[in-house]
């Protein structure tokens, strides 16, 4: 179960908007989806370790050149310059 | 189809024109499936002009030299759309190929077009793709599940002889189930996520769809392996897996867990299994029963850690660099807001608020640390069995393909269509679909499940389950191909991966006629696996595989450019000698039908 407020503060979380209806129906199927999900209480007990990965595997960290820049930055929307562009952030 | 490539009969440009012109006129008719978002005639021709011009100047070809392939619109192909099924990337325009399409290019596969999906790989059903739903070829009025449903129909209809997708949950092998083809998810690791639109990174894995057992062996052999733009990649040789599919099931244990037969299985699902065991059986391999007791929690689990990851990822679809932007917002938060808004579809948002809930304040412990504890027991259960059996056998889905609207409503009903695949995912093994027959004219699937990297083993146990040829050719009759397109049917002729999957004796079913080209495995072996990049200086190198960026130094279309990349003479000629056959041959009599009947 799951309370409307809550649904908005999720959603405020998650940038996203819903309309009143969306928010009912958004009540509506987390709290089944939950309810459902709720089940994971009931199991007791931890694996040994952690057996469903083989850990992540690090890559060092240096720096290369990118080649895609030039049309990586042709996709945004808005640009500037060698800048994607956005709208205001501060008054 | 490489036979009759090799034996110059047909040429890479009329098998890549006549598919793309079958898959227009199909889609176009009444009875269109709606399995492609976009297709790439152009690009593709020119990879095939280079390809049939490469065969003739007898340079060594790829395993997969001039095969039309389809590719699941959420992995990046350069230069074309990725739309992941979502308005948020209408528009967008993938700059580089993910790692996958590089080696598939490698292999000499051709791309004919982008196949639709649910919005992001959200879905069962390829219902919540924003661009509309894809339809069963099987029964127009169902789905062909999902989320690579567009991959999955594509193969099935013959539009395409394979394709890849990508599994999270389900989403290669329940599709596959559902229009009676093969369908692999390889263990997590075994074919880079590179260049594909993450949904949730610790489970997601692109594999092959084709319509036989060793079709998928040799997509799977193509685009396996390490890749260094993906750090979990793994690092191992990769076999040649259509090699040896035929081997012996003498000494092999196949556990049966009971927890995937529950009391009110559909009759006809668990007759598909028990027919597939019966196979097996014959082929010399025990069956045992085993246990997998956190197999009830498998959904619950799966939803909390997917949604999780998946709401982290889906935070870059901001406005900011790539995708739609809402206009005309007032600062950047409102930006934001109804960029997601209008870009995401139902689903997704539903998947997104989900996630956030289970790893905000308060709930994180109780849910997203209990998922990923419940997972590790899961891949628990898995090692257990393991130490005991060879692989696993059990349903991929609980039913047949459901109609289209029948859960579009219900989405934790849409949810328990995964209830046998998710495990899988959750513990990063390999698993595959195999076609198990029909239940009132519906195909059923059979999943095979194994360690990691197992993979030779499941498709050794997987050829031996498979239908005979005759089964495939009956359930081909079924699909929905308008007929006034003649050539549509051709196509699903000629579209064999390979002519490899007909000789079959060792396996005590006779496959008659066109056999192995000797030597085949070797030379793909001895293919560098590396990125492809022309050797430079060089124009007698593949001038479609070389340096694919705009405005780079080689050339994507040797016939684009209006002959600026020809700098020898015989390049121009051989691609003459091409447009030569390709004329004599174009309506110049159906191809050999060989051994179907």
């Amino acid at each position: 179960m799951i309370e409307r407020d809550e649904v908005l503060r999720i959603a405020a979380l998650a940038r996203l908007e819903l309309s009143p209806e969306e928010l009912e129906r958004m009540t509506a199927d987390l709290s089944e989806i939950l309810d459902y999900v709720n089940q994971l209480a009931r199991v007791e007990g931890e694996a040994r370790a952690a057996a469903a990965t083989e850990g992540t595997p690090l890559r060092e960290d240096r720096v290369v050149p990118s080649r895609w820049t030039a049309e990586l930055l042709e996709a945004a929307p808005a640009r500037e310059g060698p800048l994607a562009k956005v709208p205001r952030v501060v008054e | 189809m490489k036979a009759r490539l090799d034996r110059g009969e047909t040429t890479a440009v009329e098998l890549v024109t006549r598919t793309l012109d079958a898959i227009e006129q199909a889609e176009a008719g009444e009875r269109g499936l709606h399995a492609f978002l976009s297709l790439r005639r152009e690009l593709a021709l020119a990879e095939a002009e280079a390809a049939d011009w490469e065969r003739a100047e007898g340079i060594e070809l790829g395993p997969l030299a001039g095969i039309p392939i389809a590719v699941k619109d959420i992995i990046a192909v350069a230069d074309g759309p990725t739309t992941a099924g979502s308005r948020i990337l209408e528009g967008f325009v993938s700059p580089y190929d993910a790692g996958a399409i590089l080696r598939l290019k490698h292999a000499g596969a051709i791309i004919v077009g982008k196949t639709n999906l649910d919005e992001f790989a959200m879905g069962s059903s390829t219902e919540n793709s924003a661009f509309g739903p894809t339809r069963n070829p099987h029964a127009l009025d169902r789905v062909p599940g999902g989320s690579s449903g567009g991959s999955a129909a594509a193969v099935a209809a013959g539009y395409v002889p394979g394709a890849l997708g990508t599994d999270t949950g389900g989403s290669i092998r329940q599709p596959a189930a559902l229009c009676g083809v093969v369908g692999m998810k390889p263990t997590y690791g075994r074919v880079s996520r590179y260049g594909v639109v993450a949904f949730a990174s610790s489970l997601d894995q692109v594999g092959p769809f084709a319509r036989s057992v060793e079709d998928c062996a040799l997509l799977l052999s193509a685009i396996s392996g390490h890749d260094p733009q993906d750090s979990t990649s793994a690092r191992r040789p990769v076999p040649d897996y259509a090699h040896g599919l035929d081997r012996s099931l003498r000494g092999l244990r196949v556990g049966v867990p009971w927890e995937y037969f529950p009391e009110g299985l559909d009759r006809e699902v668990r007759a598909a299994c028990e027919r597939g065991l019966e196979r097996l059986r014959r082929a010399g391999a025990q069956v045992r029963d085993v246990s997998l007791p956190h197999t009830a929690e498998g959904i619950a689990a799966y939803y909390v850690v997917a949604t999780a990851e998946a709401s982290s990822n889906l935070a870059r679809y901001d406005g900011v660099r790539y995708g739609y932007r809402a206009p005309d917002a007032r600062d950047i938060l409102e930006m934001y807001v109804q960029t997601r808004h209008r870009g995401f579809g139902p689903e997704v948002r539903r998947r997104i608020m989900l996630g956030t809930y289970v790893l905000s304040a308060g709930y994180y412990d109780a849910y997203y640390r209990k998922g990923c504890q419940v997972r590790d027991l899961i891949a628990e259960d898995f090692q257990r069995a393991f130490a005991d059996v060879h692989c696993l056998l059990t349903p991929t889905t609980p039913t047949p393909a459901f109609k289209i609207g029948e859960k579009a409503d219900d989405p934790l009903a849409m949810y328990l269509a995964d209830v046998f695949t998710v495990a899988v995912n959750l513990g990063g093994l390999p698993g595959i679909s195999v076609p198990a027959g029909f239940a009132s004219g519906l195909p059923l699937g059979v999943q095979l499940i194994g360690p990691r990297w197992s993979e030779e083993r499941l498709l050794n146990v997987a050829w031996h389950l498979e239908e005979s040829s005759e089964a495939r050719d009956r359930a081909r009759v079924k699909i929905a191909v308008p007929e006034e397109v003649a050539e549509a049917a051709e196509v699903a002729e000629v579209a064999e991966v390979s002519e490899v999957g007909r000789r079959r004796g060792a396996g005590g079913r006779e496959r008659s006629g066109r056999g192995r080209a000797p030597g085949r495995g070797g030379q793909r072996r001895g293919r560098p696996r590396s990125q492809p990049t022309a050797p430079s200086g060089e124009p007698s190198a593949s001038p479609a595989r070389g340096d694919r960026r705009r405005g780079g130094a080689g050339s994507r279309s040797p016939a684009g450019d209006g002959g600026a990349a020809r700098e020898g003479s015989s390049d121009a000629a051989g691609a003459q000698s091409a447009r030569r056959k390709r004329g004599g041959r174009r309506r110049g009599g159906r191809p050999p039908r060989g051994d179907r009947t």
